[in-house]
């Protein structure tokens, strides 16, 4: 399983990676007891991981409830795909509402996803028709209700 | 509740993840402390449920994002229980939401293959307690938004 680009990174920097993961406001010092290291050895390498790219960032994660937002819906769009600018210009008419936190698109039985928030079922209800039913080449939506997150820390298997 | 630089920080910070404090002080015209201060507070009432270390999935040989919808056969609090203990420890699933409509919970696999994937997908979800139908869509695209912050 070792042939993947991976093997440009060895085993501290894996290590590193992993517990970083696990723990992402780690501090050096910690990160160099965990791996069996050195803080300098630690930074070094961060450095670099960060430099070629294989650390992107960090990223928060918010609680939408906490500010105000109850519902949170996932929909499930198929787009007319007879019209070659379908993809285009849904996902360009998407992003300027602002309730979609996320856009992803799909190879299989669904064509794009969109994530939405509202402040409660009523105003879920105006973005949704509104906003929603108005984007362009839409030829069949499903709605999907967010009940709870049972897992959302993402970490690769590495 | 939120005042006009707390939404300003949560803006600049989902749309650009690599952004430093430092940085982030110098393009709102504040102090890091400042920026310390709001965050920390943030993290206070909840706002921000925590960090996620972003990773380059592809440069680290992931090449396949995968988003499944499983219906669970049968439905009582056991099997959820179950199904959510099973599944929470499989390593390649990143995400796992319980949703309510045509399925019953929505999961993020990653894979480094297609071939990869099947075997994630026959060894470990098919054989998950209580699943039943199971519909796999391969992700292309993501992009994330700022949201109505």
């Amino acid at each position: 399983m070792s042939k993947n680009k991976n093997n440009m990174l060895d085993q501290l920097d894996n290590r590193i990676l992993r517990y970083l993961q696990n723990d992402p406001e780690s501090s050096v010092a910690k990160l160099a007891e965990k791996a069996a290291t050195t803080p300098p050895v630690v930074s070094r390498r961060l450095a670099k991981l960060q430099e070629t790219g294989y650390i992107l960032g960090h990223e928060l994660i918010l609680d939408w409830s906490a500010l105000g937002f109850e519902v949170q819906v996932s929909l499930r769009v198929t787009l007319d795909k007879t019209e070659p600018s379908a993809f285009d210009e849904f996902l360009k008419a998407a992003r300027k509402i602002k309730e979609v936190l996320e856009i992803q698109t799909f190879l299989g039985l669904v064509d794009v996803r969109l994530s939405v928030v509202a402040r409660d079922m009523e105003h879920y209800q105006q973005v949704y028709r509104d906003s929603i039913l108005v984007l362009p080449h839409i030829s069949d939506i499903e709605a999907l209700m967010h009940i709870s997150t049972i897992k959302l820390d993402r970490r690769l298997p590495i | 509740m939120l005042s006009i630089l707390d939404k300003q920080i949560l803006k600049k910070l989902s749309l650009e993840p690599k952004l430093t404090t430092s940085a982030l002080a110098t393009s709102l015209s504040t102090s890091q402390p400042v920026i310390w201060r709001r965050i920390k507070r943030l993290q206070s009432i909840g706002v921000i449920k925590g960090k996620r270390l972003l990773l380059n999935q592809e440069l680290l040989g992931f090449g396949v994002k995968v988003f499944l919808g499983i219906k669970l056969a049968t439905k009582s609090v056991i099997s959820l229980d179950d199904f959510e203990r099973a599944a929470s420890a499989i390593p390649e699933v990143q995400s796992i939401e319980h949703v309510l409509g045509l399925y019953d919970y929505r999961l993020r696999v990653v894979a480094r293959d297609i071939a990869d994937f099947e075997r994630v997908l026959r060894r470990r979800i098919m054989t998950l307690p209580g699943a039943g139908q199971v519909e796999a869509n391969v992700l292309l695209s993501e992009e994330v938004l700022p949201g109505p912050i």
